[in-house]
Order: structure tokens, then C-alpha cells, then sequence
């Protein structure tokens, strides 16, 4: 059997086009139409508003409060996972004994859903059920994430980094083994100590990883922590764990204001967008490609 | 400028003895070269003077100092790797600066000396290149040249040349001798090559299986081989290994095939006693008398011929002669070995007879 030569390539892509068809382009281009229309309580009728959309989300004063939390909550959890999964890595990357077993638990997080993750981490911070909230309320610490906003923040940033952990530490190990041993040996007869060997050769041959990885977990945490924190907080208290894209789905999906949530989510892939051009742009030219 | 000091040294992984026990005094300014075949510890016995190995057993002294628990970079010592381990990310002029800054050296001097080593390298044109814009070669240099800078104690170097092709590896081979006669400093040098081991060193240390068969002037290992694995080893084409058997005065090797090889020497002590007698092919010519061979092949190498002969019992032999080839396959032809390049060699402990 043959195949027209021709053919087979378009073949063999038509299933990944499709999937990029129906699950993004197609959703993408109906929340940039939704964006500049106005529709009616029953959802039956619509206008078009021109910007109007845009327009009400970009003055409203709550808005940019999410904007804030958005900010601090993306920084914190790229820096802290990026940053775990690195000291892990090097951790792994060094003779340790039972490296692989330690390898393997480190990824598990990775095939855990969100969902079951935040469950999991209710059931250590829970005031009430969980083992170490209970045990920081009986050291006389009043923690309850449900009533402080700073603790609440503080913990969907804790439970989103964990899971991304998983994934930023398997392309740290990748890279730190894709070293040379003998450079790192070279770097040590020539004089250099733990601390600067990372700091002036690990560092820096790791930087095309890093900035991998920068690009991901901002979009991750950015888009895929919707599920983390929908089980762990709903955005609360008040809206001190609300993020954009939880708040996409707020305004849009409990709200009902579909206008207006579509606005912000092509505000969102904006600014996704333009993060990456940037990233791309001014990071790139810095890095090494060894 | 020191001397490198190894003492009865051992290194175990586990159960295995990878070295076995070795000493070796290397003078100050002496060029060491370890030789040896893949896998019997050369590298690890480089590595262990370098301070990348843990030391089993053993002492090992650089300019009298004992090493044994020092970091690397407390050594003073400077390292050129099979694989070159430069920098990838740096620039060649970093890649030699970057031992001298951690030592704090005045950037004015850096500048000097890597400027130093780059025009004896000839690497100047290349200093503000990264490695990846470098041909093998020119890795090699900065390799060395990050080396040269550093002015260390002692060099050491786990097979340099064997990335680089045969005519560059030519090249590098006089360059590196050519630097060793000018610099001058203690130098410790791991090769399975015996080319480079014979051209480079003042002395050599002959491995096989974690222990040092022969220490020796490249001459003298050629000349007097003190086992028949150096004498395998050492040579090429490799020696001639026949069974033999001293006769009953103590006069002559008779050999399989009724030849009677007298010796330069009687050895009555010796007499009725089995040896392995080996004769290098250089050492053979035509003759009237001696070991009748039928030649299976005949290798023309231009200023010489190797010719592969078939003994009436079955062995090889194999003979060089000068020139190019006056024989043809099939022919017979006899051959004698000279007088006085018999080796004997223990029948079971394969030492040399002395
Ligand atoms: N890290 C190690 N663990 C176990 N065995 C090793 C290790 N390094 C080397 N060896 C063993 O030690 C012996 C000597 O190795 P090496 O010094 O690299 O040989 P060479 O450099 O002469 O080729 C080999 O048999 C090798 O398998
Ligand atoms: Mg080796």
C-alpha cells in the first residue's frame, strides 16, 4: 500500500489542526466577537458595542484590584516553583543515594489533577480538618485562609507552585545533565567552589531552560490555575485570591455578563501574548544556546 | 615547578581494584607519560593526582606537599580533558582568564598572560570567539592554553590528541613537545598511543590492569621490555612471541621447528628451562639459515614492508624490511632474527629474563 507522497503530510497534521480548530481558534474567535457585543438578559439578542466592552472592564476599579493580585500571584509562583524545582534539580543532579526514587516522587505531583491536588492541600491547611492548619491554630497562630485574604493568597500561591514543581524540576534535572561533567570538573580545577561553579557555569548553560521554563509557568499560572484555586478559595475571601482568568469565568459563567468576561479574556491572551513577544524579544538575546 | 609523588597509590569501586598499587616519582620538570591499553586505570590514576578521585590507598605528594584530602583547586595543578571541558558559554580569551580571576590575579596581568598563551597558541585572532565557532583543533589549543595561564604546579592531561584527526593529531603532538621543552613544567600525560608516548616522553609509565608494568626512558622500554604485555604493546608491528625451550648447555633457544637459536650470552643456570622468546620484526632478515616461512600477505607502507609469514607449525611471523617490497605472496622465503635481539621471557610470569 501507498501514499500519495503529497498528501500524507496534510494527512497526518489534519488531527492536531483540528484539535487547535475546535478548541482554540474557534472559542478564541467567538470571545473576540462576543467582545464587541452587548447581548440582552435572555442571551437571544445582541449588538454591537464597538469598544464599550472593554471600555467598563478597564475603568472598573475591581478590576485592576484582580490585575494586582494577578501580578503577584503569576511572579510568586514562577519564582517559587522555578526556584524549588532548581535546588531540587541540582539536589538530584549531585550522587545522592536513592536519586531515583527521589526523582520519581518528585514528578508525581505532575499527574495529579488540580482538583484532587487542591483537595489534597485542604486537607493539610483546612482550620478545621487539616493537619497543619490545625496544628498552627493550636501554637495560638489564628490561621483561617477562608476569613484572611493574605493567607489565602499565600496558599493558592503555595498549592500552584507545588504542582508546577514537578514539571520545571524535569527540565531543570534535563538540562543540568546535559552538562558536561568535565566542564564542572574543569571549573573546579580551576579554582571555583560549589557556589560559583553554579553561580558561572551551571546558571548560565541553564539559561535556555530557564527561560523555557519562564515562558510556561507565567502562561500556567497566568491561565491553568483555574482549577486550584476554583476548588481551594472561589476567589475569596472577598476577592483576595481572585485572579483574571477566575474572574473571566465569574463574570462570564456565574455572572452572566458574557460581554464583558469576553472582553477580559482577549484581554488576557493580550497580554499572554505580548509577555511572550517580550520574553522572547529581550531574554533570548541574552541566552546561550551551548 | 614541583615534583608529583605516588605512593604505593590504590582506588577501589567497590569490589573492583582499579589500581592496584602503584609508585612512581615524577621529577620536577620530567614529562610522565601514563600508556596502557583502554580500561586499565590511567584515567583514574590522572584523576586521583588531580583530586576528581578519591584516593583508596596510597599517598600522592605534589611539590612535596601530600594531597590526599585537598580540593582540586588547592592542588595547583592544571588539567586538559579528552573532550576539551571548555566553557561553552564564554569567549575564548574567558574561557583561559576565568582560573586567573578566581585567584585574584590583576586584570593587567590576565591580559598579559593570556595574550601570552594565545600568541604561542596562535589563538589571537580567536579570543573573543565562543568554542562553538572553533574547529577541533582550536579547541584543543584553548584547551591548553587555559592550561598555560594558570602556570600550575603540574600538568596533566587524559588523552589530549585522541578527539583529533590522525595529521592534526601529528600536529598538536610536536606542538606539545615543542611547549614542554620551552615551559618545562612537570607534566603528566594519559595515551594509548605509543607514537605519542614514545615522542613525548622522558619517561614512561607502561599500565595494565591497575599496575604499572614497566617503568622506563621511551628507550629503554622499547629496548629491554620487562614483560611480554610491554613488549606486545610497545612496537609496531608487535613483537613476535614464539614458545621455546633454553637447550641442555645453556647456549642456544630451540624453537618449534628444530631451529637452534644461539644466545649473546650462555646462560647455564637456565639450561633445559621453557621460555617465550620474542623477536621484533625489525629485528629479522633474509638469511641463508633460520625459520622457513610461506608469506601470506605482504603490507607495503612506502619506506618499509611488513611481511606476514606462515611458520611450518602454524605460527605467524612477522618481518619489517627497509624499502619497498622484493617479495610476493606465496613466495618462501628464510628469515634469521639478529644476534643480539633475542628477548626472553618467563614461560608463566611472562617478566623478561634479564
Ligand atoms: N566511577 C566508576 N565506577 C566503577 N568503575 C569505574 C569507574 N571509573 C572507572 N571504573 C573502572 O576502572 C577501570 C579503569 O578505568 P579508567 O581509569 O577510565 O581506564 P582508562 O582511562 O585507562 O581507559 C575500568 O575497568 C573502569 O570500568
Ligand atoms: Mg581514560
Amino acid at each position: 500500500m501507498t501514499f500519495d507522497s503529497r498528501l500524507l503530510p496534510y494527512l497526518l497534521l489534519a488531527p492536531q489542526v483540528a484539535v487547535t480548530l475546535v478548541f482554540f481558534i474557534w472559542p478564541a474567535a467567538q470571545a473576540v466577537w462576543q467582545s464587541v457585543h452587548l447581548q440582552d438578559a435572555f442571551g437571544i439578542r445582541s449588538e454591537f458595542v464597538w469598544f464599550e466592552n472593554f471600555e467598563h472592564v478597564l475603568t472598573d476599579p475591581n478590576y485592576l484590584d484582580t490585575l494586582k493580585v494577578t501580578v503577584v500571584f503569576s511572579v510568586a509562583v514562577t519564582v517559587l516553583s522555578m526556584g524549588t524545582a532548581l535546588l531540587l534539580a541540582v539536589l538530584a543532579d549531585s550522587k545522592i543515594k536513592g536519586a531515583r526514587a527521589y526523582k520519581t516522587l518528585l514528578i508525581w505531583p505532575y499527574a495529579l489533577a488540580p482538583a484532587v491536588a487542591a483537595v489534597l492541600w485542604m486537607f493539610i491547611f483546612n482550620p478545621d480538618i487539616g493537619s497543619f492548619g490545625r496544628a498552627l491554630r493550636a501554637l495560638g497562630y489564628d490561621w483561617d485562609y477562608r476569613l484572611n485574604g493574605g493567607q489565602a493568597l499565600w496558599m493558592v500561591i503555595m498549592a500552584a507552585s507545588w504542582k508546577q514543581v514537578a514539571y520545571n524540576f524535569i527540565f531543570f534535572l534535563a538540562g543540568l545533565q546535559a552538562i558536561p561533567r568535565s566542564v564542572m570538573e574543569a571549573a573546579s580545577i580551576d579554582g571555583a567552589g560549589p557556589v560559583r561553579r553554579f553561580l558561572t557555569i551551571t546558571f548560565p548553560l541553564l539559561s535556555p531552560t530557564t527561560f523555557f521554563l519562564l515562558v510556561v509557568d507565567m502562561v500556567y499560572a497566568f491561565f491553568e490555575t483555574f482549577g486550584t484555586i476554583h476548588a481551594l478559595t472561589q476567589g475569596g475571601p472577598g476577592k483576595a485570591t481572585e485572579t483574571l482568568i477566575f474572574r473571566v469565568y465569574h463574570d462570564g459563567v456565574v455572572n452572566n455578563d458574557l460581554g464583558g468576561s469576553s472582553a477580559q479574556s482577549v484581554i488576557l491572551m493580550v497580554i499572554v501574548i505580548a509577555l511572550t513577544a517580550v520574553q522572547f524579544r529581550f531574554i533570548e538575546r541574552k541566552v546561550h544556546y551551548a | 615547578m614541583a615534583t608529583v609523588e605516588i605512593r604505593d597509590v590504590r582506588k577501589s569501586y567497590g569490589p573492583v581494584d582499579a589500581i592496584k598499587g602503584i609508585d612512581i616519582a615524577i621529577r620536577d620538570g620530567e614529562f610522565l607519560v601514563l600508556l596502557g591499553p583502554s580500561g586499565c586505570g590511567k584515567s583514574t590514576l590522572l584523576r586521583m593526582v588531580a583530586g576528581l578521585e578519591g584516593i583508596t590507598g596510597g599517598e600522592i605528594a605534589i611539590g612535596g606537599r601530600v594531597v590526599n584530602t585537598l580540593e582540586p583547586k588547592d592542588r595547583d595543578i592544571a588539567m586538559v580533558f579528552q573532550n576539551y571541558a571548555l566553557y561553552p558559554h564564554m569567549t575564548v580569551f574567558d574561557n583561559m582568564a576565568y582560573g586567573l580571576k578566581i585567584r585574584g590575579i590583576p586584570k593587567a596581568e590576565i591580559r598579559a598572560r593570556v595574550d601570552k598563551a594565545a600568541e604561542i597558541l596562535e589563538l589571537g585572532r580567536f579570543l573573543d570567539r565562543r568554542p562553538s565557532q572553533l574547529s577541533g583543533g582550536q579547541r584543543q589549543r584553548v584547551a591548553m592554553g587555559r592550561a598555560i595561564v594558570r602556570e600550575p604546579a603540574a600538568f596533566l592531561f587524559d588523552e589530549p590528541l585522541s578527539n583529533l584527526d590522525a595529521k592534526l593529531r601529528t600536529q598538536m603532538r610536536v606542538e606539545i613537545k615543542r611547549l614542554q621543552d620551552r615551559l618545562r613544567i612537570t607534566s603528566l600525560y594519559v595515551t594509548h598511543d605509543q607514537v605519542e608516548a614514545m615522542t613525548l616522553a622522558d619517561r614512561i609509565l607502561v599500565m595494565n590492569h591497575g599496575v604499572a608494568e614497566q617503568i622506563g626512558t621511551p628507550l629503554e622500554v622499547y629496548q629491554r621490555p620487562a614483560s611480554l604485555f610491554v613488549a606486545g604493546f610497545i612496537g609496531s608491528p608487535p613483537m613476535n612471541v614464539l614458545d621455546g625451550r633454553i637447550d641442555d648447555r645453556g647456549e642456544a633457544v630451540l624453537v618449534p621447528g628444530g631451529q637452534r637459536l644461539p644466545l649473546p650470552q650462555p646462560r647455564p643456570t637456565d639450561a633445559g628451562r621453557p621460555v617465550k622468546l620474542g623477536i621484533r620484526p625489525e629485528h629479522m632478515a633474509v638469511a641463508a639459515e633460520g625459520f622457513s616461512i610461506e608469506i601470506e600477505l605482504v603490507e607495503a607502507l612506502g619506506a618499509d614492508t611488513v611481511v606476514y609469514g606462515r611458520l611450518p607449525d602454524g605460527e605467524t611471523l612477522l618481518v619489517r624490511m627497509a624499502g619497498i617490497p622484493t617479495v610476493r605472496e606465496r613466495d618462501r622465503m628464510t628469515v634469521a632474527p639478529q644476534a643480539d635481539a633475542l628477548h626472553l621471557f618467563d614461560a608463566v610470569s611472562g617478566r623478561r629474563m634479564e
